[in-house]
């Protein structure tokens, strides 16, 4: 096939086809898949770094520091009394599944900062087990962004985040740090522990924003 | 800190097909000649990309099974039920075909460039194919450090890189859980703490742990490891489930 021969200059082919793939016959693709990713349907897959830890309750937190007025701390039982949202969105991991209609609640990040005053622009999530994950401010503010501890109407399972995950849904799902104890607001942008290993700093799907330079 | 060549874009590429081989009844070998290849850790995996004649396109990731001093790069692919991106690996593609995809990604869970101490592989599945780069990077550079394997398959057939998982320093456990051969002398249960115990690196050795498979079996591994005393820090887990990359 024509279209498959390889440029001596680029070593690309403008438009390459792969021998023989259709792929499976498939609905109309969704309007709310972003390209490159597939409906997982009713799966959850499950992707971590290390091994799932187990915080008990009593030890959690959840610490709102660095460029701050002053340095904000929830115990489970304060977090547990803010007001509390639901929601439903759609999520999409880098490894190119998107999972429709997930159901979460949790508390607005909104909420979480409060009264904090700061001149910061960017935090970095931090997590139980030394994950880590950078993110504008703008992006976890103005209801974009939540801390949640349910999912599908009961607590969230520690293999996805639980007891309590951070939710970004209009970036891939390595952003929604698991198991979520803070965040560290700054002036300049701190990479997160993906980023540092070559993964997109801002991770927007609608932009195929995998990795560092795409 | 990532390696510096992570750094840069990562572009698609187009590798040539040299060879597709069984390697056991539901997994294939790919074996790949990229140009321009930028070279990979062992450990590490690629991207690979499907575009049909509409234009629609499927992509996935896959481990290199293949040591970073090999003149080629092979991939070893499972069949997945409904998995297009899988079932076209496995079954359409062949020698001669071009194959989209980038790469290398991923600099966390791969050998360590300078590790010292002994190293932990637990494997479940198709998830000793990472390790199988290892293993061959381990022989390449006949390096000193201790390793273990550990590695946890259905039956005897569904072993894969079974030439592979040898070496000077290296010394390997095999069970299976469903069917054992006659004279099968390799342990013959699920990955259970008693048999993390007795049968990997203990903790007093401070080894680095790296456990792949799926999402179930490392979580089961991780938490025995962790029971057995082994630091969190040194652990490191690479997941995938049925649901994680058709």
């Amino acid at each position: 096939m024509g279209t498959n021969d390889i440029d001596p200059d680029t070593g690309t082919a403008p438009r390459f086809v792969s021998r023989g793939f259709t792929g499976r016959a498939r609905r109309p693709r969704s309007a709310r898949l972003p390209p490159g990713q597939y409906d997982v349907g009713s799966g959850f897959p499950v992707l971590s770094a290390g091994p799932t830890p187990n915080t008990h309750l009593s030890r959690w937190d959840f610490t709102v520091q660095g460029q701050v007025d002053r340095v904000r701390h929830y115990s489970w039982a304060d977090f547990r009394a803010l007001p509390r949202e639901p929601v439903e969105v759609d999520i999409h991991c880098v490894t190119s599944w998107s999972k429709f209609d997930t159901r979460w609640e949790g508390v607005s990040v909104d909420t979480l900062l409060g009264d904090v005053e700061s001149g910061a622009e960017y935090a970095l999530a931090f997590s139980d087990g030394g994950y880590t994950t950078n993110l504008p401010l703008a992006d976890i503010t103005g209801g974009r962004a939540w801390v949640v501890d349910t999912y599908d109407g009961a607590p969230l399972r520690p293999e996805h985040g639980g007891p309590a995950r951070l939710l970004v849904p209009h970036l891939y799902f390595w952003k929604s740090a698991k198991w979520v104890r803070g965040l560290v607001l700054g002036e300049v942008e701190e990479l997160g522990f993906w980023e540092r290993f070559g993964y997109h700093r801002y991770g927007d799907p609608w932009r195929q924003q995998r990795y560092a330079g795409d | 800190m990532a390696p510096a060549a992570l750094r840069r874009r990562l572009n698609w590429q187009l590798a040539e097909v040299l060879s597709v081989t069984t390697e056991t009844p539901t997994a294939r070998r790919l074996r790949l000649a990229v140009h321009d290849w930028a070279g990979h850790a062992a450990g590490q995996h690629v991207d690979v990309r499907l575009t049909a004649p509409d234009g629609y396109t499927a992509q996935r990731s896959y481990s290199i099974a293949s040591p970073p001093q090999a003149p080629h790069l092979d991939l070893v692919v499972e069949r997945l039920e409904n998995g297009e991106v899988s079932e076209y690996l496995t079954e359409e593609l062949r020698s001669g075909d071009l194959l989209e995809l980038r790469g290398p990604i991923g600099g966390y869970f791969v050998w360590p460039a300078t590790a010292a101490g002994p190293v932990q592989l637990i494997a479940g599945g198709s998830g000793v194919v990472p390790f199988l780069s290892m293993l061959g990077h381990h022989r390449a550079t006949r390096s000193e450090i201790q390793v273990r394997l550990l590695y946890s398959a259905r039956t005897e057939a569904d072993l894969i890189g079974t030439g592979e998982l040898a070496g000077p320093g290296i010394s390997t456990t095999l069970t299976l859980t469903r069917a054992v051969p006659p004279g099968w002398e390799g342990l013959r249960r699920r990955v259970d703490v008693t048999m993390l115990a007795e049968h990997t690196l203990a903790p007093e050795r401070s080894p680095l742990v790296f456990v792949c498979g799926p999402t179930a079996f490392v979580e089961t591994v991780a938490a025995g490891m962790l029971s057995l005393g082994h630091d969190q820090s040194r652990i490191k887990t690479e997941r995938f489930g049925a649901t994680g990359g058709p």
